[in-house]
């Protein structure tokens, strides 16, 4: 056997770190740097959590007057299960959220590979992709709910007089077309971001690989199945995980179109709407806690995924 | 970069079009704010010395009425003059559109007993919910509260306590096109809901061929409280009860239920398929631009309608709504009052504020320039506010005024309209009035209780 896989083969024997004074006085003081911020963010993220989950046991009301707070064990969960516009919000949202990530990540695919090609002006047009992403999402919303309406719409306005609709359609109001244009205006904002995300990703991707390919006689097509996809995992994977766990807390375009119309609330609205609406403070965080355990669920899925990748 | 100017001017040029297009979007679909401050001045503030002596320097925070229109202008005003006038400074901060977002702001304030907000705008319908928060002001605008209609006062007066003073009133009536009615031959207008049915889509069908945009009626469909307003006038109107009655779900009658599924055919035909998503100002928009034939909506809407260069000047009016063929004319109350946060640094100052917005001289200025109903029947008699108020010729004043449930459902208020129009939200979304107003009734009986 030559002599450097003789060393390879050989168990190499772990060097065994001596942790010097200064660096244990190092990792102490790394520690202490880290505190205040750890600290900040468990109160912000963990205080509030853990209060919800314990209202969620109580009939806590919004305007808690001079009754006081009943402690109710598992009655609101139970409440929870056989409510239909629970049931309903958890449905829509899931449908919207398949909807949306769907388009999303297909449309932002496309875009990132037609930006990624080198052109004239691409600069410029990697900047304008942007704004749809730098407006509010509220703004935005009030934006497309005129431009939807059904007698001064735009949207209506310009779709008879290309002839691509007969009359003017009622988008937000009717039941058929409500989750669509909604939908429609969260691509509409977020496809920029995730083009960005893989957009990032396929600048890593070295050329050299598609000149090899190219010499090889491979297709556009088999070049992106079989380079830029298995290449491009993490950003995708990033870029999924991002998108999914923000669409199942859709609030904002829903909220300003529809308010708390029955057909069309998300798991976010129902919650809002049970806290501050209702005054239901109890029942609203039993359904904030469930909600938190579906997002979970997805998180739980993805990681997994995640890991599995990378194994 | 060789391209970095060319990046930079390319990003500027596209955010300034984008910017330029939503100004002229937005200033297309709404028409200019009626200038209301030019009809008369807002009234001096009596015994303003006294008050600059006491509380000259003061900030008041006022939540007054919505961002955009003549209210906003009225309120803006009001508060310059009584600055002007003691020293005291006013901020107003407009409320949101949407009356349930209105509450769900003051009752966060509330709960968190926050000193943010001093002098408030409330609904008719809240003093329940929010009468331990507000400062009982019976010894010191007690006196002036005997001008004021007296079932407001006992509406805002909670044990024993007046928590609010009212600011102005409102009642839902029927604005319609005269020169409309004129030119299909229609000598007056709609006595009944199934004239206005007859007459709507008569107007409608004639007036399609030269604008495919136009609508038939347009009244407040949006699943909110303006949905429990109309359900109200439509269901009292025809005889079907007032949605609550001795303490007593009554919404589930055929009355009802044949006026609400008259309404829902109507949707998509002779009101718009959108009027499920409109609220006051989405109904108000077409009408004002001459788009509708009649709409549904509160008093407030006629100034827009008069101002200068609005589309419908000289071509509308107003009446009592329709009713049932053996019942009356009905219009839901509304209104706003005033009160004083208990949790407000300033009182005394606050208290003064409220005083003079609630004088007749104010709710005068009021009438006129922003055709609002005063609550003050002595006021609401005078000639001049007459002229530019039709509403309040006596026959359209004395109309029957139905009340909301807020008596019977107290705190639970929200929680009980919400249920009301919700269901009807469906009705009118397709739904069979038959099969939903039973959950309705159920679901309001349980918290009734």
């Amino acid at each position: 056997m030559s002599p450097s896989t003789e060393a390879s083969t050989a168990a190499r024997p772990r060097p065994r770190r001596r942790r010097s004074a200064l660096q244990r006085k190092q990792t102490r003081l790394a520690w202490l740097m880290l505190l205040p911020a750890l600290a900040a963010v468990g109160f912000v993220a963990f205080y509030p959590l853990g209060q919800t989950i314990y209202y969620s046991f109580t009939d806590q009301q919004f305007l808690a007057g001079i009754e006081p707070t009943k402690w109710v064990g598992l009655e609101n969960y139970k409440d929870l299960i056989h409510d239909t516009l629970f049931r309903d919000s958890v449905v829509l949202t899931i449908k919207f959220t398949a909807i949306t990530v769907g388009f999303e990540f297909v449309l932002g695919m496309i875009i990132a590979l037609v930006v990624n090609s080198g052109f004239k002006g691409r600069g410029v047009m990697r900047a304008m992709m942007l704004v749809p992403w730098a407006i509010p999402t509220v703004v935005a919303a009030q934006m497309w709910k005129w431009m939807y309406n059904d007698i001064y719409g735009v949207v209506n306005d310009a779709g008879v007089r290309l002839h691509l609709i007969s009359h003017n359609v009622a988008w937000i109001s009717q039941p058929n077309t409500a989750l669509a244009s909604a939908a429609a205006v969260d691509i509409w904002k977020t496809t920029p971001f995730v083009a960005l995300l893989l957009l990032a990703g396929l600048q890593v991707i070295p050329t050299e690989l598609y000149e090899a390919a190219r010499v090889d006689g491979a297709s556009a097509w088999r070049q992106f199945w079989r380079i830029t996809l298995p290449l491009l995992r993490p950003a995708i994977l990033v870029a999924l995980i991002f998108r999914t766990l923000d669409a199942l807390r859709v609030f904002d375009v829903f909220y300003v179109f529809f308010g708390n119309r029955p057909d069309t609330q998300t798991m976010a609205i129902f919650a809002q709407d049970a806290i501050v609406g209702t005054g239901d403070v109890g029942y609203g965080s039993a359904a904030c806690v469930a909600i938190f355990l579906i997002i979970g669920v997805f998180t739980v899925i993805y990681v997994t995924f995640m890991r599995v990748e990378q194994q | 970069m060789k391209h970095r100017r060319w990046l930079v001017l390319a990003v500027l040029v596209g955010v300034t079009a984008l910017l330029a297009s939503l100004v002229a979007s937005v200033g297309n679909a709404r028409p200019t704010a009626t200038k209301a401050s030019n009809a008369i001045a807002a009234p001096p503030v009596p015994n303003a010395a006294k008050l600059r002596k006491k509380f000259k320097g003061v900030k008041l925070t006022f939540v007054g009425d919505n961002a955009v229109g003549g209210s906003h202008v009225r309120d803006l005003a009001l508060a310059k003059r009584f600055t002007k006038d003691t020293g005291i400074q006013v901020k107003v901060l407009p409320h949101p559109e949407k009356s349930d977002e209105s509450y769900s702001q003051l009752a966060r304030n509330f709960s968190s007993k926050s000193s943010a907000f001093d002098v408030v705008m409330m609904d008719v319908v809240w003093p329940g919910a929010f009468a331990p928060y507000l400062v009982n002001l019976k010894k010191p605008l007690g006196k002036a509260a005997k001008l004021h209609a007296k079932g407001i006062i006992q509406n805002s007066t909670i044990g024993g306590r007046l928590i609010a003073m009212p600011w102005f009133s409102d009642f839902g009536i029927l604005y319609y096109r005269t020169d409309l009615l004129k030119k299909y031959g229609y000598k007056s207008p709609p006595k009944t809901w199934t004239q206005l049915g007859t007459m709507a889509k008569k107007i409608q069908a004639g007036e399609r061929d030269s604008n495919p945009n136009f609508a038939g009626y347009v009244y407040q469909g949006n699943s909110y409280e303006g949905l429990t307003c109309n359900t109200l006038e439509w269901v009292a109107s025809v005889g079907g009860g007032h949605l609550v009655d001795n303490g007593k779900a009554s919404i589930n009658n055929s009355k009802a239920a044949a006026i609400l599924n008259l309404q829902r055919s109507w949707v998509g035909t002779i009101a718009p398929r959108g009027v499920t998503s409109y609220t006051e100002e989405e109904a108000r928009i077409p009408f004002t631009n001459g788009n509708a034939a009649f709409m549904r909506n509160w008093p407030y809407a006629y100034s827009s309608g008069v101002a200068a260069g609005s589309k419908i000047k000289g071509k509308f009016s107003v009446t009592v709504l329709p009713h049932g063929p053996s019942s009356s004319s009905v219009g839901t109350i509304g209104g706003w009052e005033l009160g004083v946060s208990k949790f407000s640094k300033h009182k005394p100052a606050a208290i003064e504020l409220v005083r003079y917005l609630t004088s007749p001289a104010v709710q005068r200025f009021d009438a006129i320039t922003n055709t609002n109903v005063p609550t003050i029947p002595a006021v609401a008699k005078n000639k001049a506010v007459v002229r530019t108020n039709p509403y309040l010729k006596p026959s359209i004043a004395t109309v029957a005024r139905v009340a909301r449930p807020s008596k019977f459902l107290k705190g639970h208020y929200n929680e009980g309209s919400k249920i009301i129009y919700q269901g009807v939200s469906q009705i009118l979304n397709g739904q069979d009035a038959k099969k939903v107003l039973p959950s309705i009734q159920s679901r309001l009986n349980r918290i009734l209780r």
